[in-house]
């Protein structure tokens, strides 16, 4: 059973299981104050013959207090968040020498197209295996989605990544797998009756594997 | 409106000559309109419910058949085993049957209708019949979508979010008439809305009782009005983006459809530009209503009241320009992305304020725990929950791991039932008596109260964890995908939480039932509680009072010293207080 996160194999794991704990440990902190304030009260408070509530309408220095501790809190925490967002998913974010492939969605399936020997997508040399994202391991990898019908949805979640397809619409997503192992692509926005079974693989190589692989698959697709 | 005033007036006279229709169905009473949304939307809420059950089921015991679901057609579940077109139909249905026909009408047409009048001393709405279409159009609505549900190819399916082009084209959802017929349902529900939202604008802002200022309107007026403002910003967009809908599946537009140049993305912005603001437009009356029964059962004037009403207007003008916080992951620029999570994060602080204030007005009090303080404390405590647990998503980086997983649904559940509707069963065990004159029963408003506490958190809690593995909404069986299969035992568990929770639901509208014919005759205050609507009898007459009353003081005067008893109403005047200086309005 699992009660955690799942198992980290991307780059992205480390900011953003970081930043996951961060925002767990202050709601943390203001849920266990909230609650055990209530039941506090709750008990404190209740009902007794003869007592009669306090009297007040409130206390203004009370209320610049926890006014501008969630502000502060709030502001400092979405200047992190956009620095790591913006290294994630900014316009510029992704590395110039990352691995293009082509990745296209429709129902209900998905597409890899691979750039073959000369690594370049676009080239007469490229090859389409549905179903399988076969990648090297430490090699930042940018996949280029679009999609034929509905929207779907790019979803790994031992990387922490997922980009919406969308059709009209060319948008990419970059990676870096940092554990050799096979992991599931899952569709996860509502693309039709075949929503669920919209699966495929990831399969992270090291270089070695992967050229070994390459070679083959491409072999095997001129044929 | 002298007019109007003066009709509602003289229908107040002993004799009332209305014939049945006029005064049970096609009425111009606000109370009698606001008890018609009561019974409807019950009615609807029970069906969402029923939706949901199945889709736990489903989720639960995958390919089982389903006890009863043998009575199910072939295209829906043969042999009561539900097939994953049936199952898209559960999700879109549910969800759409929740948000449009259960919780938005309980909240604001049940209690906008039957509280802005009665709170702010006056005889009725200022367009009584404007009022009564609002109902008339809702229902309607709601007749078109649950008509959906048995049509050939079955209901909607494209989630209750419609997302183009999945929704806009028949050949990629599978379903026509039921989209289509979803399409019509929500034009109808957006008109309602609109009509609404207009009257208690208007209402609110021209029959106030001499001496009710700004500032002595209880926070639930307070919230309704501000709900109205945004409900009359935000139904348009939707209604628009439901015409754009609609003409893409009928008469071959394309605004949605790419493939013949439309934009995927530009459905996303107009649903969410409504979508977001609904969100407060769902929760904001909650807050209101439960500020007004939190002070009358802590027996002490609310926390903060000026910082309360100060953190509704913030709350709702943040809601506007939040929306795209649900498209972070969708394609749009993650420029925008950047500022739609700090505006975002900042609805985290009038939230706090809330918070804060509640338990500020519950410090030091004499707390009472009727039926509806019980519902009103677990709704601060669970609406924690669903609002730190938006910090999540809100965070750009972390919503794009969990974005579309479980750990959304925990989070809109613990809002939307945690917060929005255990805040209407308080506030109907609260209203009740001045609605039909009974009591609703005590005993069994606890045990309903503890058992769907307990049940709830048992049904909602887990799916953070689920969430948090990564599992996906809206799978028909997420055991296809193997990292998921081991979160089964947990499935299994929320499901047989969630029809538990179902169950004890039965305790409520028994109860409810029970209470109209069966319960015990209501005093005409049985909360001691300060607002004009206890100053009339129980149940309110037609046309409310013959000469509206005169307010003195703020609505959460409870333990003042002024008083012998732990209450002090508006409407009651002491040797000190001056009549107010503002005239009445003309025609009182």
């Amino acid at each position: 059973m699992h009660w955690w996160l799942p198992p980290k194999a991307s780059t992205f794991t480390g900011p953003i299981d970081g930043l996951f704990l961060a925002i767990l440990i202050i709601t943390g902190i203001a849920f266990v104050l909230v609650e055990v304030g209530l039941i506090w009260f709750i008990v404190q408070y209740r009902q007794r013959p003869g007592r009669k509530a306090f009297y007040t309408h409130g206390n203004t220095r009370a209320e610049v207090i926890w006014t501008a501790i969630p502000a502060v809190t709030m502001v400092a925490l979405g200047l992190i968040s956009n620095h790591y967002w913006v290294e994630i998913k900014g316009r510029n974010s992704i590395p110039a020498n990352a691995y293009p492939i082509g990745v296209h969605a429709k129902q209900f399936e998905w597409q890899m197209t691979y750039p073959g020997a000369d690594g370049k997508l676009g080239t007469g040399d490229d090859f389409t295996i549905r179903n399988q994202l076969h990648v090297p391991v430490g090699r930042p990898i940018v996949v280029q989605l679009s999609a034929e019908d509905v929207i779907h949805s790019f979803y790994v979640p031992q990387f922490r990544v997922r980009q919406d397809v969308v059709p009209g619409m060319d948008i990419k997503a970059w990676f870096q797998a940092t554990v050799p192992g096979t992991y599931e692509i899952g569709c996860s926005q509502l693309c039709g009756l075949g929503h669920y079974r919209m699966r495929a693989q990831v399969f992270v190589h090291t270089q070695e594997d992967y050229d070994a692989w390459m070679k083959q698959a491409a072999q095997e697709a001129s044929q | 409106m002298t007019s109007v005033a003066a009709t509602a007036h003289g229908a107040h006279a002993h004799h009332d000559d209305r014939s049945f229709v006029q005064k049970y169905i096609f009425s111009t009473d606000h109370k009698i309109i606001g008890i018609q949304f009561l019974f409807v939307s019950l009615f609807f809420l029970l069906v969402g419910g029923l939706l949901a059950m199945q889709m736990r089921w489903q989720l639960g015991f995958p390919g089982k058949p389903m006890p009863g679901g043998g009575v199910l057609p072939e295209t829906m579940a043969p042999g009561g085993v539900i097939l994953p077109e049936y199952y898209i139909q559960l999700v879109t249905m549910h969800g759409t049957f929740m948000v449009f026909f259960a919780i938005m009408p309980l909240l604001v047409g049940v209690f906008a209708n039957f509280l802005i009048p009665l709170k702010i001393g006056t005889h009725d709405m200022a367009f009584p019949r404007i009022n009564m279409w609002s109902f008339w159009t809702f229902f309607i609505g709601g007749l078109v979508m649950l008509s959906s549900l048995f049509v050939p190819d079955g209901a909607a399916r494209a989630g209750w979010t419609m997302y183009a082009p999945l929704s806009a084209r028949h050949d990629y959802s599978g379903a026509s008439l039921g989209q289509e017929l979803w399409s019509v349902s929500i034009i109808f529900v957006g008109l309602s809305s609109i009509l609404g939202s207009l009257n208690y604008i208007t209402t609110i802002i021209n029959n106030r009782a001499p001496g009710m200022t700004w500032f002595r309107m209880p926070l639930s007026v307070w919230s309704l009005f501000i709900t109205a403002i945004l409900g009359l910003l935000a139904l348009p967009v939707l209604s628009g983006a439901a015409i754009m809908l609609l003409f893409d599946q009928i008469i071959g537009t394309h605004f949605f459809d790419p493939a013949a140049g439309g934009q995927a993305l530009l459905w996303q912005h107009l649903f969410w530009f409504f979508g977001h603001p609904e969100v407060y437009i769902l929760i904001l009356p909650a807050m209101g209503m439960v500020s007004d029964i939190i002070a009358n059962g802590s027996r002490k004037p609310i926390f903060g009241y000026h910082s309360m009403v100060f953190a509704i207007v913030a709350i709702a003008f943040l809601g506007w320009i939040v929306w795209g916080h649900h498209m972070f992951v969708s394609g749009m620029n993650p420029t925008l992305g950047s500022s739609f999570m700090v505006s975002t994060l900042v609805i985290a602080v009038p939230s706090a304020v809330k918070t804060f204030n509640w338990m500020g007005t519950m410090w030091r009090g004499n707390l009472r725990f009727h039926v509806p303080m019980l519902h009103a404390v677990a709704f601060v405590a669970m609406f924690v929950i669903g609002g730190l647990s938006g910090i999540f998503m809100a965070a750009t980086p972390v919503d794009m791991f969990i974005h579309d997983t479980y750990f959304i649904v925990a989070h809109l559940h613990y809002v939307l039932f945690g917060g929005s509707l255990f805040a209407l069963f308080g506030a109907i065990t609260y209203w009740y008596p001045k609605m039909f004159g009974r009591m609703m029963s005590e005993p069994w408003g606890k045990v309903h109260f503890w058992l769907t506490f307990l049940f709830y958190n048992c049904t909602f809690f887990p799916m953070h964890i689920t969430g948090m593995a990564g599992e996906m909404r809206r799978l028909y069986d997420p055991n296809q995908y193997t990292f998921l299969q081991p979160l089964q035992p947990i499935r299994v568990f929320i499901s047989i939480s969630a029809f538990l929770l179902f169950a004890t639901q039965v305790i409520f509208f028994v109860n409810f039932w029970w209470s109209l014919w069966k319960g015990k005759q209501a005093p005409q205050n049985p909360w001691e509680d300060n607002g004009l609507e206890w100053s009339l009898p129980s149940p309110a007459p037609h046309g409310n009072w013959e000469k509206v009353p005169t307010v003195y003081r703020g609505p959460y005067e409870f333990s003042s010293p002024q008083s012998t008893e732990d209450y002090l109403p508006q409407y009651k005047k002491l040797p000190t207080d001056r009549e107010p200086a503002r005239a009445p309005v003309a025609g009182h």
